[in-house]
């Protein structure tokens, strides 16, 4: 199982809750995961029902069995000021910096720079290791950005790489690379049974995989539940509207007889089973389409109460049940 | 204060109060609306909604055009526009008088043009060469935000449709497209500019004794850390920047106020889920401290139901009535309508007509199964429709000066302008004066 799992996916597929239902499933039998947010979005606070996430790993969530779970919130300002501390030593430059507006500049006009810092950032996690020489977190899982810029993101390390020939920053980049394009990266997309996020995935799939870096698995979010199977849809184009204005009549629902409360219900009633019937084909479409990607496939419910804490644990263990660590 | 909420949205069921209704052709039919923006999150059908309104407004009588980034590839074949070339194209297909074009940006093309407009031939060339800059024109996602406004600046200024419709960029925060004209306008005025382009003239600053320990430090550091070709690349590139958009700031400004201005007309987009009504409130909360005109929300893909009268608990309760049919056909049938019947259509005593057809013997019971599922499958629906209002109800409390347009939910995909039309339909149907049209539809 890699150690550090990535998680993309199109806008609005819920990414970040599989993030972190993934850092749940994976912190078991005392293992400890990180969750690393690299948006600035404090979602995964939000998720955990937490205040604000701070630039520092803290513990948010105790698995079953005993693993934890810990967050940071990347902030690339703060981060960068890290780095270069860290790096090169440079307190009062790093402020000199700031006042400059370079930090400024460095984080938000030139983003790829950015994405240097954060992607650096989760690699240096994935390879910390403690005074007893055991690495620090078992798995490192990245809430990631969106399936359209990720494998831009990922590999921006190449091109500021092919950007800075020499020198440390081309020495760093080069580290993340080599950590990024092993087997022990694997990049996950998100999607909905819908056309345009399976559109993405694929497009996606394709991106990362013509750039090298390790495709993961694909996971469905937010699969409906099949309330009519097939020969139920087949049974709505043919069944007689009285029949079913006497069904709901019998069921204590009014009179059967045109105009009655039970047969006012019975043209709403199968209009719904047509929306139905086409979504049903449709998902069914995007279904095929996923198989021919040939990655292991995953379906998460669609949760009817909406997401809650108690629904991320749901769904790792559902992640859990399909063997996904 | 308005009054007590909970009778309001129990006398209005699911409908919003009609001072809060966003009613769009009057938006769109006033020719003082020159630029609409839409924003909001990513996956709620911003680039749709730009669609959609703009070939309404079309069809309408205006000369629309609409600027687009990076829609999905079907959306943009919907209207004829697959091919990636920065240059507004005639729409076929539109109905009346009107005219629609539309546009994909290009972020490095539009980048490369602002060279060239502003750089004599051989500048010009010396930046489009630039490796910095090549990178920065093509991959940095910031530049995708300044890039659209000063788009949408070029496409104002040129005065050729009296429309513009504009589908912000799926930003990674709600700051991004508004911040990215001042920051890049101010980096290029800035003083590391100054710092980059002219490191021997530190010393002569006055006022700045206590930086420039760090900053000659810096510029060592800077050399350091990226190493020597690059810096000199980066310097190149801002030198030849600095000449050459002496009016960059100027430039900014005039976009960012050309978005404040009467014409214009913001759209926050969103779908009736909490994160995504977070995020749309939030950019009602920046809009207004930036002073954007807002004029309301579209909430997309809100779902309805035609039987609505029938609430999720009592359908469910008649489904399982269903399946185990024995407990329906013990004693006079009425077995079912222990479920509060008076909660249920008060304008018919349903026992009276329950009572006057006896369920025929031997019903078939595929029916009977069926008509379970049915129930079941609306009570999904109605469990969906009241989470879906519950969310708009948070949203609405919090900006309920914010109008809100209702879209109704498809349940395919769109693919043509047939699609995109019927879009527009719905983003119209919901009229204040006429609040029954939605539900009963």
């Amino acid at each position: 199982m890699s150690r550090l799992q990535v998680v993309s996916g199109k806008g609005g597929t819920g990414k970040t809750t599989v993030a972190a239902a993934l850092a749940l499933a994976l912190a078991t039998e005392g293992k400890r995961t990180l969750l690393v947010e690299v948006e600035g979005r404090q979602g995964i606070a939000q998720l955990f029902e937490t205040e604000a996430l701070p630039y520092e790993e803290r513990k948010i969530a105790v698995a079953p069995g005993g693993g934890e779970v810990y967050a940071l919130a990347i902030d690339p300002e703060l981060a960068l000021l890290d780095y270069l501390q860290m790096f090169y030593k440079l307190g009062s430059a790093g402020r000199a910096l700031k006042k400059l507006g370079a930090i400024d500049f460095a984080t938000t006009i030139a983003p790829g720079l950015r994405d240097v810092l954060l992607t650096g950032k989760a690699c240096e996690a994935v390879r910390r290791k403690d005074r007893s020489g055991r690495f620090v977190y078992d798995y490192v899982v990245m809430d990631a950005p969106p399936t359209g810029r990720i494998t831009r993101f990922l590999n921006v390390n190449d091109e500021v790489a092919g950007l800075a020939k020499i020198g440390p920053i081309h020495n760093q980049a080069q580290a993340v690379m080599r950590v990024l394009k092993s087997p022990g990266t694997a990049v996950h997309l998100v999607t909905l049974l819908e056309e345009m996020p399976v559109q993405e995935t694929a497009d996606g799939i394709a991106e990362l995989r013509a750039a090298r870096l390790p495709v993961g698995r694909v996971i469905v979010n937010m699969v409906r539940p099949e309330v009519l199977d097939a020969a139920d849809l087949d049974l709505v184009e043919t069944v007689p509207r009285a029949a079913v204005a006497r069904a709901l009549s019998a069921a204590g629902l009014g009179g059967a007889r045109r105009g009655g409360s039970a047969e006012r219900l019975v043209d709403p009633l199968l209009e719904q089973a047509a929306e139905y019937a086409e979504r049903y084909a449709l998902e069914q479409e995007q279904r095929a389409v996923l198989g021919e990607l040939e990655l292991p496939l995953h379906e998460l419910p669609l949760l009817a109460e909406g997401m809650d804490l108690a629904g991320l644990y749901e769904l790792a263990t559902e992640l859990r049940e399909q063997g996904m660590p | 204060m308005s009054p007590d909420p909970a009778h309001v949205q129990d006398a209005a069921r699911h409908r919003l109060s009609p001072a809060r209704v966003l009613d769009i052709d009057p938006l769109l039919d006033d020719p003082k609306t020159r630029i609409v923006v839409c924003c909001g999150s990513g996956g709620v059908g911003k680039t749709t909604t730009a669609a959609a309104l703009g070939l309404r407004a079309a069809e309408r009588g205006r000369k629309v055009v609409v600027l687009t980034i990076d829609p999905a590839r079907r959306l943009a074949q919907s209207m004829g526009i697959d091919s990636l070339d920065n240059v507004p194209r005639r729409v076929k297909g539109t109905e009346g008088e009107g005219e629609l074009h539309a546009m994909m940006l290009d972020m490095k093309r539009t980048f490369d043009e602002v060279v060239e407009a502003h750089a004599d031939p051989e500048r010009a060339a010396a930046i489009l060469a630039n490796p910095f800059y090549q990178s920065l024109s093509a991959g940095f996602a910031g530049t995708q935000e300044y890039m659209a406004m000063e788009k949408l600046g070029q496409l104002r200024a040129k005065d050729e449709w009296d429309l513009i419709v504009v589908d912000t960029p799926p930003s990674r925060s709600a700051l991004d497209f508004l911040d990215a004209p001042k920051r890049l306008g101010s980096f290029l005025d800035g003083r590391l500019i100054r710092l980059l382009t002219a490191p021997a003239k530190l010393g002569g600053w006055a006022g700045m004794k206590f930086l420039n320990a760090g900053m000659s430090m810096m510029t060592g550091t800077l050399g350091k850390l990226l190493g020597g070709q690059l810096l000199k690349d980066v310097q190149t590139f801002v030198a030849a920047m600095d000449t050459t958009f002496g009016g960059f700031r100027t430039r900014a400004d005039a976009t960012y106020k050309l978005l404040q201005a009467p014409g214009t007309a913001f759209l926050v987009v969103a779908a009736p889920e909490r994160d995504a009504l977070r995020e749309a409130a939030y950019f009602v909360e920046r809009l207004a401290a930036e002073d954007m005109p807002l004029v309301g929300l579209v909430l997309n893909r809100v779902h309805g139901s035609g039987a609505d009268r029938l609430s999720a608990e009592r359908a469910l309760a008649a489904a399982e009535n269903l399946e185990e049919p024995r407990i329906v056909d013990q004693g006079d049938g009425k077995a079912g309508l222990r479920n509060s019947p008076d909660t249920y259509d008060s304008s018919e005593p349903p026992a009276a007509s329950s009572a006057s057809e006896p369920l025929p013997p031997g019903a078939d019971p595929d029916v009977d199964q069926l008509t379970a599922s049915l129930l079941r499958l609306h009570a999904d629906r109605m469990q969906l429709l009241s989470r879906e209002q519950r969310t708009r109800d948070r949203f609405t409390a919090r900006h309920p000066e914010v109008a809100v347009v209702e879209v109704a939910a498809l349940p395919g995909d769109v693919h043509d302008l047939t699609g995109l039309r019927n879009i527009g339909d719905r983003l119209a149907a919901m009229r204040p004066e006429l609040p029954e049209t939605r539900t009963d539809t």
